[in-house]
């Protein structure tokens, strides 16, 4: 209960005039060693494996990953929404150093929301089609105890749709009656009621056409600034994170093989997976410029032993298939799990 | 020389009966030819309601206009003889976005290989089945010893989707319609259908019909590309000059929108504001006209028609007016030809 109510009183502090006192260069929200899988008849599903990264505050951070790669379950890990057959085997999330793995039931309630919030796949669908829009804003305030008049409930309902770019009006209104991209403000809207640290956003605009995609994000992103959260995008499009994050990590069979700035991995990728799923995206200048990756991606069920890229990888070596390569510095900022980084380390030093 | 598959002046409307008034113009006045020589990939891009499924639909007699025809070699799908439907079904093939629901789980995915086999009689024997089902496999780039007797649960998704791709082929069409067929791959395995798709093309004589909503794929796999705005052409012809330099501010904004794998090159100043949907558009003047930056009495008039700006390009817009203006069906004048050698000629 004192952790959970440490990170509330941070929050609450935070909402008044509050000065941060807090280390700039210590992350807000840290992973460490996350292993998630999903039991089965036919043994353990290993959906996230020995996950380590930190997120600092204010920054945006793209999880990358194709399907199958563990990064919606990373969502769901951090917020502690895993069900059955899933279960988090190991690890810790620590936010503002308070693993969020040990608090109760009640006090992980109350944490979500006001702590860290899920835009999850497919939000705007889970909206309650039968509920106007200001009291599905409003029903995320109630449930975490802030008591408030009609008055000034619709003010703060009003005010939140303004922020992401809503009229008013909309508050009076149906889901049915929002198209796709309004529909995934109010999602942010309702996200950002409580005014959380981080915000998790799992592919929030898949379902929209690129106008609107480009809409949607720009609005996360302002509203992101002003929060001066954090927000972990989730997603398999290179093209939005490269829009939108400032540091990208790239997840390939439940394992995070490449983290660093955006920039970086953009213009000099290390791991051979991120190198190719570069080059695998087509462009609008030339013809012809992207290819495929060999191979497809390995079961969860039956992970080759090893580098679980080794089989797909062009400059595999017999090291590849017995040994896996844990996460190195290879720059500022940045890390790569491949054991030829160590191989260009030993011919350079 | 009569084309393989003509839409002329089709629109189909959905809706506006007794019980359901609302009525939906999903695809207006839309006139296309294909397949009249050397065999073709026609990109057609738009937006969730731009028509572009719509169309798709007609095009496989899945759907009945509500005005204007759908034509298999010069005569409307809706008067074919039986044999004349049979061969339709066999020259006309279409490969669709989800490559999860075309498959019955309960069996594998021989099956949807085999039956196209049974019910053209492409094979006299099961032995000759068989050699038919690994050389379209092993066409498509999947080896058949890997693919055969499995459950579609046990193939990704480029897998099953290169399976659809072979079983296309299998058929030897003249023409295959594929709808979004790679927006639920994988970006490492949406190469290799793309390829596959293309290789139909230049190996097999197959003409494409490739229908999306991702510019990018559009690009790199169409010779012509058609823009659809709410079931209207908005732009048309050489999909270099398209997308290389737009000119129905439509197309200058979809282009504009798509996030750019570089993080160099970020989106610039903030988005267009209005977005699809909030007016409802009512038929009159242009259809982008609520949402065009540049917008002006004209535009509010009447629909404007297809301008010729460019020998290999129309586009329908009133700040083109002073070319001269096409008919629907000349739309198809404007687009390049490719040369026996694949390569598109200069336009």
């Amino acid at each position: 209960m004192a952790e959970a109510g440490l990170i509330l009183a941070r929050h609450h502090q935070r909402l008044g005039h509050d000065v941060s006192s807090d280390d700039p260069m210590k992350p807000l929200l840290e992973v460490k060693n996350l292993r998630v899988y999903y039991h089965t008849p036919r043994g353990p599903v290993k959906a996230v494996e020995a996950v380590n990264f930190g997120l600092k505050a204010g920054e945006r951070f793209g999880l990358i990953g194709e399907s199958g790669s563990g990064k919606s379950t990373m969502a769901l890990s951090m917020m502690r929404l895993i069900k059955p057959p899933g279960h988090i085997e190991s690890g810790e999330v620590l936010l503002d150093g308070v693993n969020v793995m040990t608090l109760s039931d009640d006090q992980m309630r109350k944490l979500r929301l006001a702590g860290i919030a899920l835009i999850s796949q497919g939000a705007m669908n889970s909206l309650n089609p039968v509920m106007r829009i200001k009291h599905q804003i409003a029903d995320g305030l109630q449930s975490h105890g802030v008591r408030m008049s009609r008055q000034e409930s619709d003010d703060r309902v009003g005010e939140l749709l303004e922020w992401v770019g809503l009229r008013r009006e909309v508050a009076d209104m149906f889901p049915h009656e929002l198209s796709g991209g309004m529909k995934q403000r109010v999602c942010i809207a309702i996200a950002i009621s409580l005014r959380p640290r981080v915000i998790i956003a799992d592919e929030p605009t898949s379902a929209l056409d690129v106008v609107v995609q480009r809409q949607v994000m720009e609005t996360l992103r302002r509203v992101q600034e002003d929060l001066e959260a954090s927000v972990i995008l989730i997603g398999h499009d290179m093209g939005l994170m490269a829009q939108f994050a400032d540091r990208v990590g790239i997840m390939y069979a439940g394992r995070l093989v490449e983290n660093g700035p955006v920039r970086d991995i953009f213009s000099d990728p290390q791991h051979p997976y991120s190198q190719l799923l570069i080059a695998s995206l087509p462009t609008l200048e030339k013809k012809g410029l992207f290819q495929g990756i060999p191979g497809f991606p390995p079961l969860l069920l039956d992970l080759p032993p090893g580098c679980v890229f080794h089989p797909r990888c062009p400059y595999a070596m017999d090291r590849c298939a017995v040994e896996y390569p844990v996460l190195r510095p290879v720059g500022p900022n940045h890390s790569a799990a491949c054991h030829l980084l160590d191989e260009r380390q030993e011919v350079t030093s | 020389m009569t084309a393989l598959l003509e839409a002329q002046h089709v629109t189909k409307i959905f809706g506006g009966g007794l019980i359901k008034k609302h009525r939906t113009l999903a695809l207006e006045d839309f006139s296309l030819s294909i397949g009249g020589g050397q065999p073709s990939i026609t990109g057609v891009v738009g937006e969730s309601g731009s028509g572009k499924t719509t169309m798709a639909r007609l095009l496989l007699g899945l759907e009945s206009p509500t005005q204007g025809g759908v034509l298999y070699k010069g005569k409307d799908l809706r008067q074919l003889s039986r044999p004349e439907w049979h061969a339709f079904l066999q020259d006309v093939q279409i490969i669709f976005q989800d490559p999860f629901e075309v498959y019955n789980s309960f069996y594998t995915v021989d099956r949807v290989l085999t039956i196209p086999i049974a019910k053209f009689h492409l094979a006299n024997s099961k032995r000759e089945s068989r050699a038919l089902v690994e050389e379209v496999l092993r066409a498509v780039g999947l080896r058949p010893e890997e693919t055969l007797g499995r459950y579609p649960h046990h193939l990704s998704g480029g897998q099953r989707q290169r399976v659809m791709v072979a079983r296309a082929l299998l058929l030897r069409p003249k023409l295959i319609i594929a709808d979004e067929p790679v927006s639920m791959i994988d970006a490492s395995l949406r190469a290799t259908v793309l390829d596959n798709l293309r290789q139909l093309n230049e190996e097999f004589g197959i003409s494409l019909i490739y229908i999306t909503h991702d510019l990018t794929t559009a690009y790199q796999i169409s010779g012509n590309i058609i823009v659809l705005y709410r079931g209207s052409v908005a732009e048309a012809g050489d999909v270099e000059l398209v997308v290389g330099q737009p000119q129905h501010p439509y197309t200058q904004l979809l282009i504009g929108s798509i996030p750019l794998p570089d993080p160099n090159r970020r989106w610039s100043g903030e988005a267009p504001a209005s977005a699809i949907g909030e007016q409802a558009g009512d038929g009159m003047g242009c259809k982008f006209a609520d949402r065009c930056p540049q917008a002006f009495s004209l535009c509010l008039g009447k629909a404007p028609p297809l301008f010729q700006t460019n020998s290999h390009r129309a586009t329908a817009c009133y700040l083109y007016r002073d070319y001269p203006s096409i008919r629907p069906e000349e739309m198809d004048t404007v687009f390049v030809r490719r040369t026996a050698s694949s390569k598109i000629e200069a336009g």
